[in-house]
C-alpha cells in the first residue's frame, strides 16, 4: 500500500467508528442537552458569566457535582471541601475504573481521554455496547466519550449565554437518563446468565436509599454492594455458569 | 470570592474527580497481573452498578407525596415492556420519556 492508501484506509475506518457510536448516544444528546441546558441557566441565575459553565463542562464533565459545585463557589472559600465534596460525590467512577481496566487500556492518547470522559453515560454504552465486527474499538469508544462531552458542553454554554430568556415546556425530559440506565441494566440481565450481582445493586441500593435518604445513600451503597460481592465471591465463581461479559 | 479563589475551587473539584476516574488505573499499572480479586470485582461490578445508577435517577422520587411515582412506575413499566418486544434501545428510552412527560405535563 502506498502511504496514501493507508491515509484513506485510516480515515474510512475513523469515519465508520463514528458512524457506529453515534446512535448509541442519541439519548445522551437528548438527556445531556437538556441538563446540561439546565445546568447553565442554573449557573447564569447564580450570577456567574456564561464562561463559567462553559469551561467547567469541559473541565469537571460530571453532572452531578457541577451543580454542587455552583454551591461551592456561593459559599466561603474552602478548596479542601471542595476537594473532598467531589471526591465523594464522584467515588461510583472507582466501580467503573476497575471494570474497564482491560476494555480502557492499550489506545495510547485515546485511553487517557476515555478514562478522563468517564461519566456515568459513557461508562455504561462503552461497557455494554456491542462494537460491530470490522469497527475500530478504540475509536467507537473515543467518539461515544466525545460525543457525550461535547452534547454537555453544548447544553451548559447555551444555558449559560441564553440563561432566563429560555422558557421551558419540557418538564419531564430528564426522565430519558433514567430509562436509558432501565435498558443499560435489561440489556445486562438478557445477556448475563447469574443475576446475582443485578439484583443485589438494586436491592441494597434501595435499602440504603431509605436508610440513609437522597443525599448520602451512594456510598453505603457502593460499600454493602463491595461486601455483599466479595463474601459471596467462592460461590459465585464457583458456578461456571455465571457469565457476566 | 475572589477568581484565583474561584479556580482553585473549581480546580480542586476537577482533581478530585480525575482522582476518582484514574486511581484503578494508577494502582493497577498495564503489564502487571491484576490481582485476581480486582479482575473479579471488574466481572461482576458493572451489573450492581446499573441497578445503582436506576435507583440514583429515582431517589428524589417520593412515594408518599406529590404523585407518589406513580408516573415513574409507569413509564418504567412501559420501558421494560416496549424493550422486551422490540429491543429497540432508542424505541424504549423515546417511548418512555415521551410517556413519562405525557403524565406529568397533563395527568399528575
Amino acid at each position: 500500500m502506498t502511504e496514501l492508501q493507508i491515509k484513506q484506509q485510516k480515515r474510512r475506518e475513523i469515519r465508520s467508528a463514528f458512524r457506529a457510536a453515534f446512535p448509541h448516544t442519541i439519548p445522551i444528546f437528548a438527556g445531556f442537552w437538556f441538563l446540561g441546558l439546565t445546568y447553565g441557566i442554573y449557573m447564569n441565575v447564580s450570577g456567574f458569566s456564561f464562561i463559567y459553565p462553559m469551561l467547567m463542562s469541559v473541565t469537571i464533565f460530571a453532572g452531578s457535582v457541577e451543580f454542587v459545585t455552583v454551591n461551592l463557589l456561593l459559599g466561603a472559600f474552602n478548596p479542601l471541601q471542595a476537594f473532598a465534596m467531589a471526591l465523594m460525590i464522584n467515588a461510583r467512577h472507582l466501580f467503573y475504573g476497575i471494570s474497564m481496566l482491560e476494555k480502557y487500556r492499550g489506545y495510547g492518547w485515546k485511553s487517557f481521554y476515555l478514562i478522563f470522559g468517564m461519566c456515568d453515560e459513557s461508562f455504561s454504552i462503552n461497557y455494554t455496547a456491542d462494537i460491530p465486527r470490522g469497527v475500530d474499538k478504540g475509536w467507537f469508544m473515543f467518539f461515544v466519550t466525545l460525543l457525550n462531552h461535547f452534547y454537555w458542553f453544548f447544553g451548559a454554554t447555551l444555558g449559560g449565554i441564553f440563561g432566563s430568556l429560555i422558557h421551558f415546556d419540557t418538564e419531564g425530559l430528564d426522565f430519558v437518563m433514567t430509562a436509558m440506565f432501565v435498558v443499560i441494566f435489561m440489556e445486562q440481565w438478557l445477556k448475563e446468565k447469574n443475576h446475582t450481582s443485578s439484583i443485589l445493586g438494586l436491592l441494597l441500593s434501595l435499602i440504603c436509599l431509605c436508610a440513609f435518604g437522597a443525599e448520602n445513600f451512594i456510598i453505603p451503597a457502593m460499600l454493602a454492594i463491595l461486601a455483599v460481592l466479595t463474601l459471596i465471591r467462592k460461590p459465585l465463581e464457583a458456578e461456571k455458569g455465571g457469565d457476566h461479559s | 470570592m475572589t477568581v484565583t479563589q474561584e479556580i482553585i475551587t473549581v480546580a480542586m473539584v476537577v482533581l478530585a474527580t480525575m482522582l476518582t476516574r484514574f486511581i484503578p488505573f494508577l494502582i493497577f499499572p498495564e503489564g502487571k497481573p491484576v490481582p485476581k480479586y480486582v479482575q473479579y470485582l471488574g466481572k461482576v461490578l458493572p451489573p450492581a452498578v446499573f441497578g445503582l445508577l436506576i435507583i440514583y435517577c429515582l431517589k428524589n422520587v417520593s412515594i408518599f407525596s406529590g404523585s407518589h411515582g406513580i408516573p415513574e412506575l409507569i413509564s418504567i413499566i412501559l420501558v421494560i415492556v416496549l424493550h422486551l418486544w422490540k429491543r429497540q434501545m432508542l424505541l424504549s428510552i423515546a417511548g418512555g420519556t415521551v410517556c413519562y412527560m405525557l403524565l406529568v405535563q397533563l395527568v399528575f
